[in-house]
């Protein structure tokens, strides 16, 4: 019976801190860059997804999307075109789905994801499950 | 013992001075990093004169791309920036408000100049042939569809972002489509500053 009792306190220890600990990131800027020759690439025929068609954002966590074109050629990149070498920081403060036209993807569609930051213990709890699933499936 | 304290608050200010935020950091709007100028725009403005962005040196331009038809995104857009202005009082006489028409097949200047006035008389359209429409949409990276209803008449869906360019020429910053009047309040405040 207190065999059976420890790995139910460990557990529940483990529980109790990924519900109440602060969730926290290395930085806010989400950071996506265009490699130089994408352009080239794709003019010659080869089918480049250099970036994610989705990318999600947590608010008060990684809510602010950095974009930079390594490329040789402008690229219109979210809502604005972004010279060759140049960058771009967007910040966002509302939870909602962005939709931008994107010349660097394929399909010349993004979507943005921003969703609320994780304050509420279950919340916490989903999104440290999930960016440890995410980070363990790369 | 005063090298000493000498190195370290040395140490501070450079620490200091490394972590205060660019002023363009804590712009509402997307930064653009490092600032270039921003592209030619040579058109006919609806006032009748010609539409460059060196016309505008010393004010603010924001900068959109829409057409007098649109019913959705456009009116909200405009009425936005036309808030925008009333909340900066007399500072709103350094901003610009440049509306550059995707649908220069209807938009001639008399029809920009009308459909503009209804929210803001101060602000210009830009109308030109569909090649120097073309060469304006491509030089902002604005993309344009063209769809057509079941009675023939069409609408067009379009970029909708709105271009930040400051008083030296340079384009600074982009706010996306539907940011509220107190965001381009507080942006405008920092770009008229600067």
């Amino acid at each position: 019976m207190r065999i059976a009792a420890v790995p139910l306190a460990a557990a529940l220890a483990v529980l109790a801190w990924a519900g109440f600990a602060p969730v926290s990131v290395p930085s806010r800027d989400e950071l996506f860059e265009i490699p130089k020759g994408t352009y080239a690439r794709r003019m010659a025929g080869d089918k480049v997804e250099i970036l994610p068609s989705r990318i999600r954002l947590t608010l008060g966590l990684n809510d602010t999307l950095l974009l930079r074109n390594l490329d040789d050629v402008p690229q219109v990149f979210g809502p604005t075109i972004l010279m060759p070498g140049q960058s771009f920081r967007l910040p966002f403060e509302k939870a909602a789905e962005y939709q931008f036209a994107c010349t660097a993807h394929a399909s010349g569609q993004m979507t943005i994801e921003v969703e609320e930051e994780p304050a509420m213990p279950w919340s916490r709890i989903h999104w440290r499950v999930r960016e440890w699933w995410e980070n363990r499936t790369g | 013992m005063r090298g000493f304290l000498v190195a370290v608050l040395s140490g501070i200010a450079a620490f200091a001075n490394a972590a205060a935020p660019v002023a363009g950091e804590s712009l509402k709007a997307g930064v653009l990093s490092p600032v270039m100028a921003a592209p030619a725009l040579k058109l006919t403005g609806s006032d009748g004169k010609p539409l460059t962005l060196e016309r505008f040196r010393g004010k603010v331009v924001l900068l959109a791309f829409g057409f007098s038809n649109c019913g959705e995104v456009c009116p909200i857009t405009l009425a936005t920036l036309a808030g925008a202005r009333k909340k900066l009082g007399a500072d709103a006489a350094a901003v610009q408000v440049v509306y550059v028409t995707v649908d220069p097949e209807r938009d001639d200047a008399a029809q920009m100049r009308k459909f503009l006035g209804t929210f803001d008389p101060t602000f210009i359209g830009g109308v030109g042939s569909r090649t120097e429409i073309d060469v304006a949409q491509k030089s902002f990276g604005i993309s344009s569809t063209r769809k057509v209803n079941a009675d023939g008449s069409y609408s067009i869906g379009h970029s909708s972002s709105i271009y930040m360019i400051d008083r030296a020429g340079g384009l600074r910053a982009v706010m996306p489509y539907g940011h509220p009047a107190d965001d381009f309040v507080h942006d405008l405040k920092i770009l008229l500053r600067t």
